[in-house]
């Protein structure tokens, strides 16, 4: 019984757009605020205000404080937060379109298909004129886009009701094919090494404002495709047949959304290198908090895998300080075994009818 | 509404269906059916959108059915699938709102009352109000077939296509679902597209019927016209029978087993009569089936206890079944497994009589008073008063009759126990003509369907020659013992 009423409070969605943000708020917070040099919260509020209105003078904040804040924290903590939003709200969109509480950017293989097309642009030094420096997030979305589809279709090749676990073994078989590739390609570089092996590693520090400059557009446009299909979606997860009986043009939607799925996951690995199991726990979480409903699934998603990201990204830097861990430790710390935990859950759940 | 026309296509490069070609009108509930492997769900899949249509057309209310984008075909047509995934716990409020969705445009797709309203309204009708909030893993197979029905019906469609509703349904939600769309279907007008397994549900209740085999049109048809015996035999390769519904004029197939290869003879005779000053009791080691006009067991069954029960002049009971079942469980008889009749003359003047025919044979039994001898040609100058029988006869066949045979054995008695009246010189006291039979008489024919096969049974047949010999003497002789007794 009190199951259920924590449920229906919870299912209030005002209360739970503002637990999602205060959540975000939150991490936001502590994000700039710890770290080798803590700077007090009242300062940064103050800060920020300042800076984006102009109206209170910077005069009696230490300049220290607000250079550690606007050109070192904010930075970081703005493009974790829009890394993690990023992949929680594509994994979201993926587990919905295939039905599979499994799949996420990292399980499905996308996250190594964009990782080959951002090594390839390290390693050739890749610029299309015009784009400029746009070229390393697109041809990572290209690559990505590329691979979901292979997946999609070598999966389909296997079994034709593509189960969850064919699903997702797929994915297993092309990350490593494509780690290895990237291996290869890491062993014939010389000088470049190091910047390739860090950016790898997943990481989102000392990127600056630039990285994010990168990635916004893009995670603006996929976003916004996502939500605008979330009824699509909803629809989707009873099955494509389902949805087409219901009115969805399958395959035109299913197109769009595995495309804003790989602009999202493309951005984000362009930027940040494979950070794994962001998109996996964060929909699933906010799906059994909020319910599967895909237009509060979708944005919730948005907020609470920022929030998650900006938090990981702070113990990764802080936990064997001055040393940093590469983020995607701590998220598959978190994630595998959440991973290993679905997997049991459905599989009680087939046994038992 | 619904136009097929030289229809081909299936899964990739193999036809499953060949030249289909077919029409349904609107407010029908159109049956589809067909062994395994015939097509029915390619069929529907066709028509739904799911499959590409190779060859021919498919017009929907006048319109061919590639020109409907997703969202126009979904406010016409809906689909209730076998089976349906659900991997996520949505509520059943939110599955059955996902029904609206063809009806939602715009860039918003705003949710309005009236939206509210439909969906509010199909949970009723189909009966989840209850449940709307409960996550739809949680539900029963049957709970779930509703809720996504209930989702169809909540796009309003004009046709609904169903492959076979009542999966995993029990008995009651079959009828209960059958019943509601046949309701629709003429109030509403909604038109029914349906497959179906059971070949009997199919005939209760559909308009028409289409048979399919091997991907082609056996018949498009009535449902009395396509459940014909031979043709079902035919097209589904096992021996059926057919037989009518006892309510309604709807045929019903029913499934023959396979018998066992030997088969116990039993006799039907003297020994097994037992006789009580309350009661005659034949008890059969098998059931026989049987035709008859006792008080219980009456019409056409399978029983294996015959009662044929004393009860005094002025019997009279305002519910004489009920009464006579109670008796009968009184007396250790189960009244489903039994044909009960009464009589007001004594037991002991029972008359039997047990002949042998040429492969078969035959037990009579009657009791036969004729307190109440009627002329039939005359008898509307009788008040109607119904007292307990006079004249029963049970006749006993070791052997198989066909329902011809019953019928004509039932006529071939009367003949026979009319003839004795008659040479009797048996009045009725009424008309003061000669009598036929008394008010309130009763037959039994039973047969044991082993052994020879008996195709007719009228006079001047083998089986009917002896049914008339048997009961003429057996009746001649019951009034004369009963007469004996009056003079005594």
């Amino acid at each position: 019984m009190q199951r259920l009423s924590i449920q229906k409070f919870l299912n209030n969605k005002i209360a739970a757009y503002l637990l999602a943000g205060s959540f975000l708020l939150f991490s936001v917070l502590v994000g700039i605020s710890i770290g080798t040099v803590s700077v007090p919260i009242f300062t940064i509020i103050e800060i920020i205000i300042s800076k984006l209105f102009g109206s209170i003078s910077m005069d009696q904040i230490d300049p220290m404080f607000s250079s550690i804040v606007l050109n070192i924290r904010l930075p970081r903590v703005i493009l974790a937060g829009i890394v993690g939003a990023s992949l929680a709200i594509a994994g979201a969109a993926f587990q919905g379109l295939l039905r599979n509480p499994l799949s996420d950017p990292y399980t499905l293989g996308v996250s190594s298909g964009a990782s080959v097309g951002a090594v390839l642009t390290l390693f050739f030094q890749l610029s299309i004129p015009v784009i400029g420096s746009f070229t390393l997030p697109l041809l990572s979305i290209l690559f990505s886009w590329a691979t979901i589809f292979f997946v999609l279709a070598f999966a389909r090749k296997i079994e034709r009701s593509m189960r969850v676990e064919t699903i997702i073994l797929t994915g297993i078989i092309f990350s490593s094919f494509l780690g290895a590739f990237i291996s290869l390609m890491i062993a014939l570089t010389g000088d470049e090494l190091r910047q390739i092996i860090g950016w790898l590693l997943g990481s989102v520090s000392m990127r600056g404002w630039e990285y994010i400059r990168i990635i916004l557009p893009f995670f603006i446009l996929g976003s916004i495709i996502l939500i605008l299909n979330a009824k699509e979606l909803n629809a989707m997860s009873f099955g494509e047949e389902r949805a087409h009986h219901l009115g969805v043009n399958v395959q035109k939607r299913k197109l769009i959304i595995l495309t804003a799925g790989s602009i999202l996951t493309g951005a984000a690995v362009a930027v940040s290198g494979t950070i794994g199991f962001v998109g996996l726990v964060i929909p699933h979480l906010s799906r059994l908090l909020w319910g599967p409903d895909h237009r509060h699934l979708l944005p919730l998603s948005i907020l609470t895998g920022s929030g998650f990201l900006i938090l990981a990204d702070l113990i990764s830097r802080t936990i064997i300080s001055p040393t940093e861990l590469p983020i995607g430790v701590i998220t598959a710390l978190i994630g595998a075994p959440v991973f290993a935990l679905i997997l049991l859950q459905r599989r009680r759940m087939e046994r038992s009818g | 509404m619904l136009n097929v026309q030289h229809v081909a296509g299936g899964y990739s490069n193999e036809h499953i269906l060949k030249d289909i070609s077919f029409e349904v009108q609107k407010g029908e509930l159109f049956g589809i059916l067909g062994p395994n492997g015939s097509g029915k769900t390619t069929l529907l899949k066709m028509i739904s959108g799911i499959l590409p249509i190779v060859k021919g057309d498919i017009f929907i209310s006048g319109k061919r059915l590639q020109e409907y984008n997703s969202k126009q075909l979904a406010q016409i047509v809906a689909v209730l699938s076998q089976h349906s995934s659900q991997s996520f716990s949505y509520t059943v409020k939110e599955t059955v709102s996902l029904g609206r969705y063809a009806h939602q445009t715009g860039w918003f797709q705003t949710w309005e009352e009236k939206d509210e309203k439909i969906v509010q309204r199909v949970m009723k009708q189909t009966g989840i109000t209850s449940l709307k909030n409960k996550a739809i893993q949680e539900l029963s197979g049957g709970e779930k077939q509703r809720v996504f029905l209930a989702q169809a019906l909540a796009q309003e469609p004009e046709i609904l296509l169903l492959d076979e509703p009542t999966n995993h349904l029990d008995l009651s939600y079959q009828k209960e679902l059958l019943d509601l769309l046949k309701n629709w279907t003429a109030e509403t007008g909604l038109t029914v597209v349906s497959i179906f397994h059971d070949l009997n549900l199919a005939g209760l209740y559909c308009d028409r019927l289409l048979l399919l085999e091997n991907g082609t049109i056996n018949i498009n048809h009535i449902p009395n016209e396509v459940l014909r015996e031979e043709r079902i035999r035919d097209v589904y390769h096992t021996d059926i029978q057919k037989h009518p519904h006892p309510r309604v004029p709807a045929p019903q197939m029913v499934l023959i087993p396979n018998e066992r290869q030997e088969k116990e003879i039993i006799q039907i005779d003297e020994s097994l009569l037992r006789v009580t000053n309350e009661f005659i009791e034949l008890k059969s080691p098998v059931p026989l089936r049987t035709m008859s006009s006792g008080v219980v067991g009456s019409g056409t069954g399978w029983h294996h206890t015959f009662v044929n029960r004393h009860v005094g002049k002025d019997y009279n009971c305002s519910d004489h079944r009920k009464e006579m079942a109670t008796f009968l469980k009184a007396n250790g008889f189960e009244p489903s497994e039994t044909v009960g009749m009464m009589t007001a003359v004594f037991l002991k003047d029972v008359t039997c009589k047990h002949l042998e025919g040429n492969g078969f044979s035959l037990f009579v039994v009657v009791t036969a008073g004729v307190g109440n001898a009627i002329d039939a040609s005359k008898s509307e100058l009788h008040t109607f008063e119904q007292v307990p029988g006079t004249i029963n006869t049970w006749i006993f066949v070791n052997g198989e009759l066909t329902e011809e045979a019953f019928i004509q054995s039932i006529m071939t008695a009367t003949e026979a126990k009319a003839k004795a009246l008659h040479d009797l010189n048996i009045m009725d006291s009424v008309t003061g003509t000669i009598a036929t039979g008394t008010s309130t008489d009763s037959i039994l024919i039973a047969a044991t369907q082993a052994g020879d096969r008996l195709e007719y049974a009228g006079t001047i047949t083998n089986l009917g020659k002896l049914i008339g010999k048997a009961v003429y003497e057996c009746t001649l002789e019951g009034i004369r013992k009963s007469q004996k007794r009056k003079v005594i």
